[in-house]
């Protein structure tokens, strides 16, 4: 350890809790470079037994799974699961960033929730085995059980390189596995490792070549080169197909020409493409309700099920087909390499809103639903580029708010012919209110850039990954994955925000019988808040449709119907009328902007506190918009009623 | 301090990669060697880990579109850099003799 000078290494060597060996699970973590199959590994090795969440306090994601030991060698006694730990890609343990810090967290034992680890699996890709076998410096000199895994060994084949497995093992002083994590060859030899190491049959050897300075780059680089020559590695060819295809996507002309086709291919399926299969979930949860209705005698708790749940509930699920569609789209871009491409083609134009190529798609995806979006802005590795992303999604007009838009522009716009026939003006307002989320977004982007996230001083630096084949059972997991993170939510914050809200709007009880909603708990909060909510142009029944909101933007429309005694739907005549006669243009054109600006949704929220490990950012965000969103509708209604217009 | 000269994608005559100082000048398919990183500490070892190391051969190739940011071959991967990171790279003058191929080591 001569040559280990107070780096991570040292740091590292601490026992680990002395828990009895068996009562402890046995914990492996995955290590490796970006790009080195390393989620594909964890994947095979952990199939569905796995969950996805944050490291504590930080933004990092954290993945952990089990898999189930089978081999030969394991008795009954032995036969247990190895918890697999899933770290971020990382190029060394130099603690610069997040991740390296998590790594580095980690691999001390020292990160809340996380036993340290009992071995170790280094993921590197032996079609570029120089570069990433400086990776194993730093891991190798932590001196834990160490499987060297050289992935990609199909392409290594394919594109004519060679290395000397056994030869590398004696180098480094630790197992090399050639495998292919996207095909699954060699896996048992990952398999066979783990059961090795956890029966506490593998030995140690120490490495026969000497580890170097790790702070020194060039110096670790040289190791790594004369590590790969003892092994008598051969790099392969260039691959031939990536820079085929990259000659059509990166084309000057052809390249912005595909590029806006698949974007414009993600917008449509996301929206139009998703519509029936919405639908259909829709009338499903509402034949359910109902069904479950008519079972139940009628009641405060056929009520609080089938009004509050089915309907508050429902008018969330349903966007399941649209998230799943939206990140079957990601999932087939990133996997393919072709999200790379994009980033680097968007790159420019979002430079100049302080943004970057990478959160392109992530805003792209916010049209549909801020919640997908955010979720995506993972394959943003920037920190400060991610966050911005992330506070600026909730502005693009989601689907969420169209029922109310609709609602609103069908009561007080006169569908008078604007740009001839096909685009009158009530086409212009909903346009236009497009067009007020964006200008929001980009100058929130600019505005965070240039004041609190703005100390970045991390280069803008893409990775190109050869263009390969997506897998369905990457793809399936991704699905699975993510639908389970919204429904969870659905069932939780969702589902606990509308209890409380169906109990404000149905007591007290008078006479056995629910209240009228002006004297329910619901209505007085409505009166308390009307004072604030008076500039604007709106009264109390909107300042109920408000509050309810808050669960969920278009809320507010089932409770206006119920509040005016009218059906609660966006297409509602009824509504209509009666909204136009209680309500001033100046506060219906107010209500408007204030949807475009405020964010009211406890999805987004709960997506943000996840996404940022903590209470602070959806806190600021939700107050920001709130108040841009008062702000702005306070200017409105005053404008349009001062008359300017008329 | 660095000319902000605007790369052609090869299609103009040929200049001599001996006159393009740093990376970004570097025409696209043209082999140059990089001398050093004239960027903060953290930044030239996030760039280092990524195989812009001293000595390195690096590869203009494919850009977006306007020519920025732009792919470079580097160390047996592709990376695309912004014209402002990559106008802090600075190549060897004294090249003239080496091979114009990507080299992986």
């Amino acid at each position: 350890m001569s040559d280990c000078h107070g780096c991570a290494g040292c740091a590292v060597a601490e026992p680990p809790p002395s828990l009895p060996k068996s009562a402890r699970p046995y914990v492996v973590a995955i290590i490796g470079p970006p790009n080195s199959g390393k989620s594909t590994l964890f994947n095979r090795l952990t199939g569905l037994r796995q969950k996805v969440a944050n490291f504590p306090g930080v933004t990092v994601e954290q993945r952990v799974g089990k898999a189930r030991m089978h081999g030969k060698g394991m008795t009954q006694h032995h036969h247990r699961d190895v918890v697999l730990v899933d770290l971020p890609g990382v190029y060394s343990l130099n603690p610069r960033s997040e991740d390296e810090q998590v790594t580095r967290d980690v691999l001390a034992g020292t990160m809340p929730g996380i036993p340290k680890p009992d071995a170790l699996l280094l993921i590197l890709d032996c079609t570029n085995l120089g570069r990433h076998l400086v990776l194993a410096a730093p891991i190798l000199s932590l001196k834990l059980p160490t499987l060297v895994i050289l992935n990609m060994a199909d392409d290594l084949k394919s594109r004519g390189g060679h290395v000397n497995t056994a030869e590398l093992a004696s180098e480094l002083g630790s197992p090399v596995a050639l495998i292919s994590a996207s095909k699954g060859q060699g896996i048992e030899k990952v398999f066979q490792f783990m059961e090795g190491t956890s029966a506490g049959t593998a030995a140690l050897a120490p490495p026969r070549v000497e580890l170097p300075v790790l702070q020194d780059i060039p110096r670790c680089r040289q190791w790594a080169h004369e590590v790969g020559t003892g092994a008598a590695y051969h790099a392969p060819a260039p691959p031939i197909w990536t820079r085929r295809l990259d000659a059509v996507f990166l084309h000057p002309i052809a390249g912005p020409l595909i590029f806006l086709v698949v974007v414009a291919g993600v917008f449509q399926t996301i929206f139009a493409g998703a519509k029936p299969l919405m639908d259909g979930l829709q009338a499903l949860i509402e034949h359910g309700s109902q069904w479950l209705g008519n079972l139940l005698p009628a009641g405060v708790f056929r009520s609080l099920l089938v009004d509050g749940i089915g309907h508050g509930v429902g008018s969330v699920v349903v966007f399941l087909p649209q998230i799943l569609l939206l990140f079957l789209f990601i999932g087939i871009l990133e996997d393919s390499g072709y999200l790379a491409r994009a980033a680097l083609i968007a790159d420019r134009t979002m430079a100049k809103f302080g943004l970057q190529g990478k959160s392109f798609i992530p805003l792209i995806s916010a049209y549909a639903c801020a919640v997908p979006a955010i979720m995506a802005t993972r394959t943003i590795e920037n920190k400060r580029d991610r966050l911005a992303t992330i506070l600026i999604a909730p502005f693009m007009t989601c689907s969420a708010r169209l029922p109310v838009y609709t609602l609103i522009i069908a009561a007080f716009i006169a569908d008078r012919p604007l740009l001839g026939h096909f685009f009158g003006m009530q086409a212009g307002a909903l346009l236009g209110l497009y067009v007020l989320g964006f200008v929001a977004a980009i100058a929130t982007a600019r505005l965070l850039k240039s004041s609190i996230l703005k100390s970045e001083r991390a280069p803008f630096v893409l990775e190109m990954p050869p263009y390969r084949w997506p897998t369905l059972r990457s793809l399936g997991l991704r699905l699975v994955d993510r639908s389970k993170v919204f429904l969870r939510r659905a069932g939780t914050v969702i589902l606990a925000v509308i209890i409380v809200l169906w109990v404000l709007e149905n007591l007290p009880v008078k006479n056995g019988q629910p209240p009228e909603i002006a004297d329910s708990f619901a209505g007085m909060i409505g009166h308390a808040v009307e004072p604030v909510i008076k500039p604007l142009g709106f009264n109390w029944k909107i300042g109920i449709g408000l509050v309810s909101s808050i669960a969920a933007r278009e809320v507010i429309v089932g409770t206006l119907g119920t509040i005016y005694g009218k059906e609660g739907t966006s297409e509602s005549v009824g509504l209509r009328q009666a909204l136009r006669s209680d309500l001033s243009p100046g506060g219906a054109v107010a209500l408007l902007v204030f949807f475009a600006f405020a964010m009211q949704c406890m999805s987004t929220l709960a997506v943000v506190r996840r996404e940022t490990g903590g209470w602070k950012w959806p806190a600021a965000q939700f107050a920001y918009m709130t108040l841009l969103a008062y702000l702005c509708a306070l200017i409105t209604n005053q404008v349009v009623r001062s008359g300017i217009f008329s | 301090m660095v000319l902000q000269m605007s790369v052609n994608n090869g299609h103009g005559p040929a200049p001599n990669y001996a006159t393009a100082r740093t990376l970004a000048q570097l025409p696209e398919g043209e082999a140059g060697v990089l001398d050093r990183l004239e960027l903060p500490d953290d930044i030239a070892r996030r760039l280092m880990e990524l195989g812009f190391l001293p000595g390195h051969i690096i590869v203009p190739a494919r850009s977006a579109p306007g020519g920025n940011p732009r792919v470079y071959r580097v160390d047996g991967s592709e990376v695309a850099l912004r014209r402002e990171t990559a106008s802090r790279l600075i190549l060897r003058l004294s090249n003239r003799s080496k091979p114009a191929e990507a080299s992986l080591l």
